[in-house]
């Protein structure tokens, strides 16, 4: 699995830090989409609803 | 697929709980229908969750107030389209605009930030729930608890005196009164818009450690701007959240196996919140939407300037999405709901609206093992004559 997310597109509404907080993390300055895994490694099933639920369509999920 | 238009967006409930079953028709049969608006536009309602989310998501549709014709009437009388929002009241702008005021504020909202505020939240829970014990048996929930729990909340975030809530919080529900004339809407708003004007500029002489004072310091916005982003949160901040308290407590108590699972399995909490979101949908009128260009959206051609307004309690109830979606079943997935909207206008409080469902639900349930209604259902006042559904008030026993 390939996780990428887009800042520029990001809403920063928090939803994929809230989903998985092992592989979404939020700018401390404005809230933005960080990406702490881009495997996710182990929290594959999350990743995807995190992409799933993102506002924004800033997450990307392949493979 | 046929094109009847329909004259009126359905607002009538025949129970307290669900949105107005004509609405459920529709999703079933015409998920997007034409609808006449009161002043004359003819346009469109959304009334499933897909379409509903792909509306909220599609940049080809605006939220800009000057394009948006009013699905209801607010005291009988068809509204006038709005001047173009102000400057900082970015809800009702598009684009750069919109992201240049959110980006300044979405730091302040993060989970992270909002999970620090529990032990505070928490607090302000404890003290409430003293106070409406301390009335005794026949208390109204609303008034001693769901209403200044997240008041004040808001208040202490953005730095506003919370002594002088009574103001606001009288103008809020003049403001979303469905009832009172368009002209006493205006007012009320215009009565807080200078309130918090009034208070902009006696942060800049007294800076305090709150949100208004650091709008301030960033140097990027005007007196003017800092003030109507304040305004958009503190209405924004308690109404919301303090109806959801309200009617989520009916809903439990209204739903003894649901509550009794809860009270069973406080690890329940955060699901729970999401599907209290889901069933009540407190959002009773919109949002809508405006089509920038000619597109095509659910099989029908939408032309530019149309108006979509969308259902959000449709959209939550649909059963395509949520099977058996009349129940309330904590247990249920319920993420992905629209309660808070969807796209980049997604509501930028969600998270804190979140830590003070949950802070104050199980705190609620813990305090008061025999919460009850102190009245029949039926003579719950349901908010049906406010933008924002709930109770306005809540008599209960203990």
């Amino acid at each position: 699995m390939r996780v990428e997310v887009d800042p520029d597109r990001c809403a920063a509404s928090g939803m994929c830090a809230l989903t998985e907080p092992a592989v979404f993390d939020q700018d401390e300055v404005d809230g933005t989409v960080v990406l702490l895994d881009p495997a996710a490694v182990g929290h594959e099933r999350e990743a995807r609803e995190a992409a799933h639920l993102c506002p924004a369509g800033a997450i990307t999920v392949t493979g | 697929m046929t094109e009847t238009l329909h004259s009126e967006l359905p607002v009538q409930r025949s129970t307290a709980l669900d949105p107005p079953a004509r609405l459920g028709e529709l999703r079933a049969t015409e998920p997007i229908s034409r609808l006449r608006y009161p002043d004359g536009h003819e346009g469109w309602l959304v009334t499933s969750h897909e379409l509903a989310r792909a509306v909220l998501a599609d940049r080809r549709l605006s939220n800009r107030a000057e394009l948006q014709h009013s699905p209801i009437r607010v005291g009988g009388q068809a509204v006038p389209i709005p001047p173009p929002a102000k400057p900082g009241m970015f809800l009702n702008m598009d684009g750069t605009e919109h992201a240049r005021y959110r980006k300044l504020l979405t730091g302040q909202f993060t989970v992270r930030r909002m999970n620090q505020l529990i032990p505070r939240i928490e607090q302000i829970v404890a003290e409430h729930l003293a106070a409406t014990r301390a009335q005794g048996p026949g208390v109204d929930l609303v008034e001693a608890f769901a209403l200044p729990v997240p008041s004040m909340v808001i208040c202490e975030l953005l730095g506003v005196p919370y002594e002088e809530r009574e103001a606001f919080q009288r103008d809020t529900r003049e403001g979303f009164s469905l009832d009172n004339d368009f002209a006493e809407v205006m007012a009320a708003f215009d009565r807080i818009e200078q309130y918090v004007a009034d208070l902009v500029a006696r942060k800049r002489e007294t800076p305090g450690d709150d949100m208004l004072t650091g709008l301030i310091e960033t140097g990027e916005l005007t007196d003017e701007e800092v003030a109507n982003m304040g305004l958009l949160l503190l209405i924004a901040g308690h109404e919301t959240t303090a109806n959801m308290i309200g009617i989520g407590t009916l809903a439990l108590l209204e739903n003894p196996d649901q509550l009794a699972a809860l009270r069973a399995d406080p690890s329940l909490i955060d699901n729970a919140v999401e599907e209290l979101l889901r069933y009540l949908s407190i959002i009773q009128i919109g949002p809508v939407r405006v089509a920038l260009e000619d597109l095509e959206l659910g099989g029908v051609r939408i032309r530019a300037g149309d108006n979509i307004t969308l259902s959000i309690s449709a959209a939550n109830r649909d059963p395509e999405r949520f099977p058996d979606p009349d129940r309330l079943d904590l247990r249920r997935p319920a993420a992905g709901h629209v309660a808070f909207g969807h796209g980049v206008h997604q509501c930028l409080g969600q998270q804190l609206a979140r830590i003070e469902m949950r802070v104050a639900y199980h705190a609620l349930l813990r305090e008061f093992p025999d919460l009850r209604l102190a009245v029949p259902v039926s003579e719950v006042p349901m908010r049906v004559d406010m933008g924002i559904y709930g109770v306005h008030s809540l008599p209960v026993d203990f």
